[in-house]
């Protein structure tokens, strides 16, 4: 079969389509966004009727992902690292009841944040749910163990997270696929209690998952994802995670490392093998795209015995993705560097585009505050979030989805009143309802702001969940009808906006006010569809 | 042979069109690459960045390693400059000379410009220009591209094909208009080099 030219994403998802999948749930989150667009826009999923719409939240496709393997199917849910946070509950817990068709959580971490606010490791997420955990080398590989991961989930009924990094699921490479397999058919559970967590239930099963650790030990000993390549020189031992082993060979030309390595691909840990590491060599370098998860596994608390050398120790930087650079000085090698950045060189942030609704918002929301002492804005994930920057500087916080309101709500708690709240539409359905729930309830007195753009914009103009509903939902919560509004964020209606604001923010009760304009590259692409229909038809 | 090439420029400027053009080339002629780019800044205003890797080899890391680029092809003369760390010591920068001033501390246009021409090897050109002299200022990336193009090692007829197949349903006059912008830019540089 030809090479397709994929991102470590795509190959994901062509490998799902190519093993037979039958739904993929997510919420848009970089680096993930892309396995399910590349669903959606497949013709091959399409002609399969592969259920691939944006779920409101990871915990929600978590949960709807668990539900289609339970009726049998083949389902995939996919999250960025910070996402794993929102599905925490199913996916734990999904380890426990287990899986009935193949089922698989993508996990697309962020080191070195270049779009998140932290670096957190989903490998330490699979090891605490104690399921097994593959993470790829390459496109190739990617692809690759989707299919492993399905069959390996049905064998042993057990969900599979499969983890990658931005550098991996952002860059393109030469991918062969396979022959397609069909879609399981609709089969329930043998044990129609083997979802139900009762403890007495639960109990047993989690006993079965404490038992099941060692056979998934014995596959990560004998799996071809695993590998021992020995090497003459023992001084040093090398232990290479995922993509880091790319970072490894790009060192050496003609890929020859002249020490042993030790290429991990599946977890938990083929322990015979780094034993045999651990016995042969006289050190240990330990290289991993994210937290040092394995390092320090070796290490232990004392780091008595053989010398672990990785992050814990200054060898590679503690924070940050790993690059062929850092692991050249982290072998003793020399760095290499061309020439150095010419000192006018100047930050080119992203910002807000030109005619963006937020620009409007902000600027009503900072002409209202600006008489009183700053810093009592809250507010939450998306392109509103570079109001922070400057010529705004409109915003106080930014912390996790639908943190906004309710911190808000915890700081006018607290006496800090007016307080004030930011989120985006998507933002609000995502996480923002339960804390609106719970102002209403406390009858806080805070205005939160729902910007209305029509989309999930910073992603790229993914469809929202709350499209149409923000209103009929505020007043479901209980929001005083009175106090919710819909703004046009226009500078023709700016007096009139900031008047509306003013009034609100005296209100010692929960007020909404909803901007509402279509976020302005969204209206573009529009556009542009049916510039290109109507050409096409002509 | 191996190319390492980092594109450079804004959000929007179309860096990723001349990664699809090079990259279906280079498929054409039995290649190895390997692309990687950043996501989601494009359409804010914010500098974006490619790694694109040709081979006959396999290759290894998706990044290419700093001090070992053998090009690298900007569409925004400020953004050359930002990754000069992963220039080789013979590696060669085309970049354009026309500013996209979309920041309030945009340094002056004659600094940045004496700092390109300290570079050992470069190629500077007004590629918007050049691209508005044939008729559609779209294609000054492709300017780019073709002034870039005698550094790559490779046939430019295969760099010809992949612009007729990805413009393919654009029409012929869109083709040949991105055909004409590439020769226009491999032409400038070829008399900066006889000169």
């Amino acid at each position: 079969m030809q090479r397709l030219l994929l991102l470590g994403d795509e190959a994901i998802a062509q490998g799902a389509l190519d093993a037979g999948l039958s739904g993929i749930y997510a919420y848009p989150g970089t680096p993930s966004t892309e396995i399910t667009e590349f669903v959606q826009h497949s013709k091959q999923a399409k002609q399969d009727n592969i259920h691939s719409t944006w779920s409101a939240n990871e915990k929600t496709a978590m949960e709807s992902a668990l539900g289609m393997s339970y009726a049998g199917k083949r389902s995939m849910v996919c999250m960025k690292h910070v996402g794993l946070n929102v599905a925490a509950d199913p996916f734990v817990n999904s380890a426990i009841t287990g899986a009935n068709g193949g089922l698989i959580i993508v996990a697309a971490d962020d080191p070195s944040m270049h779009s998140s606010q932290n670096e957190q490791d989903s490998r330490f997420f699979g090891k605490f749910a104690m399921v097994p955990v593959l993470e790829p080398l390459n496109q190739q590989e990617a692809y690759d163990m989707v299919h492993y991961g399905f069959d390996f989930s049905e064998r042993y009924k057990i969900p599979i997270m499969l983890r990658i990094t931005t550098r991996l699921a952002h860059s393109r490479a030469g991918v062969k696929r396979r022959d397609s397999r069909k879609k399981n058919d609709l089969k329930l559970p043998e044990d129609l209690r083997q979802f139900v967590l009762l403890p007495a239930i639960a109990r047993k099963r989690y006993r079965n998952l404490l038992k099941a650790q060692d056979l998934f030990e014995q596959e990560s000993e004998t799996s071809s994802f695993n590998q021992y390549i020995d090497g003459p020189d023992k001084s040093l031992g090398i232990i290479v995670c995922g993509i880091a082993y790319n970072y490894l060979l790009e060192n050496y030309p003609d890929r020859h490392v002249p020490h042993p390595v030790l290429k991990i691909g599946q977890y938990p840990l083929p322990k015979k093998m780094i034993e045999r590491l651990y016995e042969e060599c006289k050190e240990i370098l330990v290289l991993e795209d994210g937290y040092p998860i394995v390092e320090e596994s070796l290490k232990g608390l004392l780091g008595k015995g053989l010398k672990i050398k990785g992050r814990l120790d200054g060898t590679v930087p503690r924070d940050g993705e790993l690059n062929p650079n850092i692991v050249a000085v982290s072998l003793g090698m020399k760095d290499t560097y061309g020439l150095p950045v010419p000192s006018l060189m100047v930050g080119r942030p992203p910002s807000l585009c030109s005619g963006c609704p937020h620009i409007d918002s902000f600027k009503a929301l900072n002409e209202v505050l600006k008489v009183l002492p700053k810093g009592r804005v809250f507010s939450d994930i998306g392109c509103y979030t570079l109001g922070a920057l400057k010529p705004y500087e409109a915003i106080n916080s930014c912390v996790d989805m639908g943190a906004s309101i309710t911190m808000a709500k915890g700081a006018a708690d607290a006496g800090l009143v007016p307080s004030v709240a930011v989120i985006g539409d998507s933002t609000f359905t995502h996480s923002g309802m339960t804390g609106l729930l719970d102002a209403v309830n406390d009858k806080s007195p805070i205005t939160i702001f729902i910007l209305d753009n029509g989309t999930t914009a910073m992603t790229g103009g993914q469809d929202s969940a709350a499209f149409g509903k923000i209103e009929d939902i505020c007043k479901g919560m209980g929001v005083e009808e009175g106090h919710i509004h819909v703004l046009r964020p226009l500078k023709k209606f700016h007096e009139e906006n900031v008047k509306i604001i003013n009034e609100e923010l005296t209100y010692p009760g929960v007020s909404v006010i909803i901007p509402r304009r279509e976020c302005i590259v969204t209206i573009d692409k529009r556009v542009r569809e049916k510039f290109k229909k109507t050409e096409a038809a002509e | 042979m191996k190319r390492d090439i980092i594109l450079a420029g804004v959000g929007g400027q179309g860096i990723i069109s001349i990664a699809a053009i090079i990259g279906t080339a280079a498929l054409e002629q039995g290649l190895f690459l390997k692309q990687s780019e950043v996501h989601g800044m494009s359409q804010r205003g914010g500098n974006v960045q490619s790694n694109l890797r040709i081979s006959d080899k396999e290759i290894a890391s998706d990044l290419i390693p700093c001090g070992k680029a053998d090009l690298i092809i900007s569409v925004e003369p400020l953004e050359a400059l930002r990754y000069l760390p992963f220039l080789s010591s013979d590696g060669w920068v085309i970049t354009s000379t026309k500013p996209y001033i979309n920041i309030p501390e945009y340094p002056e246009m004659d600094k940045v410009m004496d700092e390109i021409r300290k570079l050992p090897h470069y190629i500077a050109l007004d590629a918007d220009e050049i691209a508005k002299e044939i008729g559609t200022l779209k294609a000054a990336n492709i300017v780019i591209l073709g002034a870039a193009s005698p550094f790559l090692d490779m046939q430019y007829e295969k760099l010809e094909d992949a612009i007729r197949f990805i413009f393919r349903k654009k029409g012929e006059d869109v083709i040949h208009k991105n055909l004409q912008a590439l020769k226009a830019g491999k032409d400038f540089t070829e008399r900066q080099m006889n000169s």
